[in-house]
């Protein structure tokens, strides 16, 4: 018996390769397993090489798989580019009306007229979700159940078109059936305790938003961030809230700064091109002291790069957006669930500090679907600005840290300036004005010092600490390691900067700090190294996530090495 | 603030115009607080930058709230604050470089859109802050310092520009006039939509265009400027277009179009239309629920 299925649908944009990964995982989700999907696929709207994948498991998932039980091929392409990752006991499903596949694992389906012979010439899909549910074992009732509840949508061809899949379900595992092959059967799922949602990343980002008061949402399309302007477009309503979509991101990010200084809490998404042009807006919000709240949405760079691939190289920037001396407060959630409190903690953030957050999410993340028990908001927190009575007169930006905010229509009226300015917000240049004023915005980054980390097995003194979504990956990598008897630290926080004091000062004792992420660069490893950590990092620059294997192997070797070091020395 | 504070010490040059668009605007905005019996922190004034900008910080008497943001962002910054807080009065106050170069291309969409604000533009035709460089309003062969051979691009036409963005509301008037720009920015505050008071405010140190604008009566020049013809309809935008090819420089309310409705209003009939409701956190999870 097995604990996990990995099945990967590929062939071009357009052909439901998402799809049928989504379907497969949400039936599995429903009967009780754990699932997690990714997909990839190239920025146009149809064609180009594309692939779903869902991860199906009896245990709770931290990554997108490693190796696939069953590669689905609709056309050549998609099996010569995938299938070296199939796994040494998986099947390949393809479609046998595109091409012929002399590999004893293959099993060739002509999908196309089995779907129109089961009366739903778009039932494709389900013909090999029906073969992939028989070589694993995977009972068709779950998928049944799931079908008919998908298509009961109260229309007249309801009750047809859920036939139609279902007889389509039963002639894939039949033909799959009568070549006799089949995977080690998946165990049957465990029960699970509480209320479980089945949710995207981006999704899971606007409800923590929206659950933190949010009031306002101004975006311009991009990928892989569009997702949140249009999901905002459909769920944030009501006669004191606002939702746009601007002319672009300069707008974008100018218009949040009006909402925020009106005393709004807003919100944009955005991906790196995006984030780049917001820079000098970014700096004028830290400037004026302006609360606003923009996700970004990682994809690979530079300029456009890969813009609907998965990178982790837009940390330096999030921090530092703009010219001048700034450090823009970042939370960069590493799981789903994740995503809704740092999305609510980012609208927090900027309240209490009284400036601009980054949001920093990534396109495996918003795009993952995933299921997880319900945020139990019993432990939410809902911070609002100080807002000022009036008693400071026009002195809106007095004292050394946060002072009462001014809001438009009440009293206390000042100019929020992006010139170096007095306490009333009048231009001044003179160093002493620029010296009290800058120490003033960076010492308000001391309120956002609190953030909870991880750790585990801290007296190491070589550390993990991956950050945003290598965080499942990397965890998967560090309980194998331990239970291969490795002494190795595990840290990890959603809380980028500032960093949380405490597990500053702790990574400060560590003799070297690994840090797995996504770039070239290793832009984590990179700060923490300013800091005087001994960090290193672990790089990949695929526009993909990392395997668990891989980067199993890598630590152990580093590890090794180190050891090997230590004992000559 | 200057009047509270003495530390702030940016100043005009003696003879700007724009001291006469700072005592229009106070004027004004004075006049609408009285006949609407609001607070004049009810008002926001949205600055660019440029000379023109600086104009925030030297309002005298009752004092509005401020933005004084970056180099062309005006309008979106306005565009923010006016969707989220339609009970506002927004005024922009910009320059022909801050307006027409760098913010350009923000014209058009809050003007698609109807903002319900207004924007005082101060047209020197001169970056004047930085010294003297051409603006897109800098006549066609005169020489600045970023023209030695003579300007080679044309002169931008702004009013054209406005009217084909799709401006409501637009009015043309010169920095000497006060009074009757207070009037003029009074009615573009009350007009439902975007407005736009396009001020011919002339830089005494690099473009003193006074005595062109006025021109001179005994040496037989003509003058730039002239008073709109009372027959003008200014709900007819052929008119407006003919008003606005003109290669002299019309004063008045060249466009104001009828039944504008503006940005807000247009959200709040959607609203009504579709009657949608804002669900709770916990309401949008059940639609997740495995």
């Amino acid at each position: 018996m097995s604990k996990n299925l990995v099945v990967r649908f590929a062939g071009e944009g357009g052909q439901g390769v998402v799809g049928g990964s989504e379907i497969l995982a949400a039936a599995a989700a429903a009967v009780g397993y754990h699932i997690l999907t990714f997909s990839t696929f190239p920025s146009q709207i149809k064609g180009g090489p594309a692939w779903g994948q869902a991860r199906i498991s009896t245990n709770e998932i931290l990554s997108s798989g490693d190796e696939l039980d069953v590669l689905v091929a609709l056309n050549q392409y998609a099996y010569d580019h995938n299938v070296e990752e199939l796994s040494s006991t998986g099947f390949v499903v393809y479609n046998s009306e595109e091409f012929e596949l002399d590999d004893p694992r293959a099993i060739g389906l002509p999908a196309d007229q089995m779907a129109r012979d089961a009366g739903n010439p778009r039932a494709a899909n389900m013909i090999v979700i029906g073969a992939v549910a028989q070589l694993a074992d995977f009972p068709l009732n779950y998928l049944e159940e799931f079908v008919t509840k998908r298509f009961t949508r109260g229309r007249a061809g309801d009750e047809q078109i859920i036939e139609g899949n279902i007889k389509a379900l039963h002639m894939g595992a039949e033909a799959a059936k009568e070549l006799g092959m089949s995977l080690d059967s998946l165990e049957s799922p465990n029960s699970i305790e509480g209320e479980r949602i089945l949710i995207k990343g981006f999704e899971a980002a606007c409800l923590g938003a929206i659950a933190a008061g949010l009031d306002s949402f101004i975006g311009y399309p991009i990928s892989p961030a569009t997702t949140m302007l249009v999901y905002m477009e459909s769920n944030l309503h009501g006669s004191d809230k606002f939702v746009g979509q601007a002319s672009s991101e300069i707008e974008s990010i100018a218009s949040l700064i009006g909402a925020g200084f009106a005393g709004k809490k807003v919100m944009t998404s955005t991906a790196g091109p995006g984030l780049s042009l917001m820079g000098e807006g970014l700096g004028l919000a830290w400037m004026a002291e302006i609360p606003l709240v923009v996700a970004n949405v990682q994809r690979g760079g530079p300029a456009t790069g890969l813009p609907t691939k998965t990178e982790q190289s837009d940390l330096i920037v999030a921090i530092n957006p703009g010219h001048g001396d700034m450090s823009v407060p970042v939370i960069a959630p590493g799981t789903i669930e994740e995503a809704f409190w740092a999305a609510a903690d980012a609208v927090n953030w900027a309240e209490r500090y009284q400036g601009p957050v980054i949001l920093l999410s990534e396109a495996s993340i918003a795009e993952r679907q995933q299921d997880i028990l319900k945020p139990d908001m019993s432990k939410l927190v809902v911070e609002n600005r100080s807002v000022s009575d009036g008693s400071e007169g026009n002195e809106r930006y007095k004292g050394d840290a946060v002072s009462p905010f001014p809001v438009p229509g009440g009293p206390g009226a000042y100019v929020a300036n992006g010139s170096e300015h007095d306490e009333q917000g009048d231009t001044t240049h003179l160093p002493d004005v620029h010296i009290r004023m800058t120490e003033r915005r960076f010492k308000k980054l001391e309120l956002l010092m609190d953030g909870h980390y991880e750790s585990e097995n801290t007296d190491s003194s070589i550390a993990l600490l991956p950050w945003g979504s290598s965080k499942g990956p990397t965890y998967a990598a560090f309980q194998s390691l331990r239970s291969k008897g490795e002494d190795i630290a595990w840290y990890y926080t959603m809380y980028i900067n500032p960093l949380p004091s405490a597990l500053l000062e702790e990574l400060l004792s560590k003799d070297l700090v690994l840090v797995p992420e996504l770039s070239y660069l290793g832009q984590l490893a990179q700060i923490l190294r300013a800091k005087g950590i001994k960090a290193e990092p672990i790089t990949q620059y695929t526009g993909l996530p990392f395997k668990e294997n891989v980067l199993e192997a890598r630590i152990a070797e580093i590890v090794q090495e180190r050891a090997g070091r230590l004992l000559v020395s | 603030m200057s009047k509270r504070n003495p530390e702030y010490d940016f100043k005009w040059c003696p003879g700007c115009g724009d001291f006469g668009v700072k005592r229009a605007i106070e004027g004004a905005l004075t006049d609408r607080s009285a006949t609407l019996s609001q607070p004049i922190e009810n008002s926001v004034i949205v600055a660019g930058i440029g000379c023109s900008g600086n104009l925030v910080h030297l309002q005298e008497g009752p004092q509005p709230f401020g933005i004084h943001g970056i180099h062309g962002r005006t309008l979106p910054i306005a565009y923010g604050l006016k969707s989220n807080r339609p009970d506002l009065n927004v005024l922009i106050v910009s320059g022909d470089g801050d307006f027409l170069s760098i913010g350009g291309e923000h014209i058009g969409p809050q003007a698609k859109r109807n903002l319900d604000v207004t924007v005082v533009v101060m047209d020197n035709g001169v970056y004047g802050l930085t010294k003297g460089q051409a603006s897109p309003t800098t006549e066609i062969e005169v020489v600045t310092s970023t023209t030695p051979y003579g300007k080679l691009d044309d002169r931008s036409r702004p009013f054209e520009t406005y009217l084909a963005a799709g401006v409501s509301f637009l009015a043309s008037t010169l920095s000497t006039q006060v009074k009757a720009m207070q009037q003029m920015i009074l009615e573009a505050m009350e007009y439902p939509g975007f407005s736009i008071v396009h001020v011919q405010s002339p830089c005494t140190t690099y473009n003193d265009t006074y005595a062109a604008l006025k021109g001179n009566e005994k040496e037989g020049i003509l003058p730039m400027a002239y008073p709109i013809e009372e027959g003008h309809d200014a709900g007819d935008i052929d008119a407006a277009y003919r008003l606005a090819r003109d290669s002299r420089i019309p004063v008045g309310v060249i466009y104001k179009k009828e039944d504008s409705i503006p940005a807000h209003e247009r959200l709040n009939l959607a609203r009504e239309r579709t009657g949608a409701t804002q669900k709770s956190v916990e309401e949008l999870f059940q639609t997740m629920a495995i």
